[in-house]
């Protein structure tokens, strides 16, 4: 990560980026009009939106570019959202699993 | 990275402050995000009815023809754009460029614009389809709920984002960051930096949309 006060990329490498972005948007949304179901839609829409984020994140923010002191506590607090995502899915499924119990006739 | 955060001045070294503090609050407004994102799927896991399907609920008849998600589609292609002209901007602010950097920095912001406009007219169909807060005619009650709230806060993110873009739009016009002319609120002088500044917050307004698109449009 070299030092990026006023970074210079060509053009060319701007309108990749953009056609790249486009062309993911286009994948994402034949995703969901095919006829693909449960894991393979959702791992593939999943891994279109985690190269979209990556590509605006690190090539229009720049943030490759950057030092590793700044892009390192940028990225790594992100990964607790992890796990707060794992401790809901398991909060859900437990509630999920009491309203049947107790709520199933109303 | 461990001699920057130790050496006693500065951890971020040839970071201007104004970035590394948008940066920051962007870490920041990320977690915000992302906790409505995680309680929106908490709330559809536990929804006990079926969760509306958004393809059909955001779905628009074109020349006679029901098309899925159409609105939304053109919205994401709008945004990733204006992604893509607020990067150039950027590039051109470097080179000093004032008037290529001004027209991207209007082309941005129009296209934000166009953006904010048809999420309300997408608000306005749904209301009138009968979504509301508290229910709606497709399924889990908490679906709108979850969407006003998502949609909401990132359209006002856009909405902020349109207007300092404007702002800058100004500044670079008048060749304030040229000449260090401080701002009207603020002694600091204008730079260049400020255009790589609005140009992170308005990356990660699209940033934010691709997670809002595959999470609440297509799963």
């Amino acid at each position: 990560m070299a030092d990026a006060s006023s970074p210079q990329h060509p053009l060319r490498m701007y309108f990749l980026i953009w056609g790249a972005l486009f062309v993911l948007s286009v994948f994402s949304y034949m995703v969901d009009i095919s006829p693909l179901e449960g894991f393979a839609k959702w791992s593939l829409i999943t891994l279109f939106m985690l190269l979209k984020a990556g590509l605006i994140v690190a090539i229009f923010m720049h943030l490759i570019w950057e030092r590793w002191s700044l892009a390192v506590p940028l990225l790594l607090p992100v990964g607790v959202l992890l796990f707060l995502m794992l401790l809901m899915i398991i909060e859900g499924d437990y509630i999920k699993a009491s309203r049947l119990m107790f709520f199933a006739d109303s | 990275m461990v001699s920057d955060w130790a050496s006693d001045q500065q951890a971020f070294k040839g970071v201007p402050w104004g970035k590394a503090m948008m940066w920051i609050f962007l870490l920041s407004d990320t977690f915000i995000f992302a906790c409505f994102l995680i309680a929106y799927m908490k709330v559809r896991i536990a929804a006990t009815d079926a969760w509306p399907d958004a393809s059909s609920v955001f779905a628009l008849t074109a020349f006679g023809v029901k098309v899925p998600l159409l609105l939304i589609a053109i919205m994401t292609f709008i945004l990733i754009t204006s992604s893509a002209t607020m990067a150039l901007a950027v590039k051109y602010g470097y080179q000093k460029d004032r008037n290529k950097t001004f027209i991207l920095l209007v082309v941005t912001a129009v296209l934000g614009l166009s953006f904010v406009g048809m999420q309300v007219f997408e608000w306005a169909k749904l209301i009138e389809d009968g979504v509301r807060p508290w229910g709606n005619p497709f399924g889990a009650e908490q679906f709108g709920a979850a969407f006003f709230l998502i949609t909401g806060f990132h359209g006002t993110h856009v909405t902020i984002g349109v207007i300092f873009l404007f702002i800058i739009a100004a500044k670079v016009k008048r060749g304030s960051l040229e000449n260090g002319r401080p701002g009207f609120l603020t002694g600091r002088k204008g730079r260049y930096e400020m255009v790589e500044t609005v140009g992170l917050y308005w990356h990660f307004v699209d940033l934010v949309w691709v997670f809002i698109f595959a999470f609440f449009y297509l799963w």
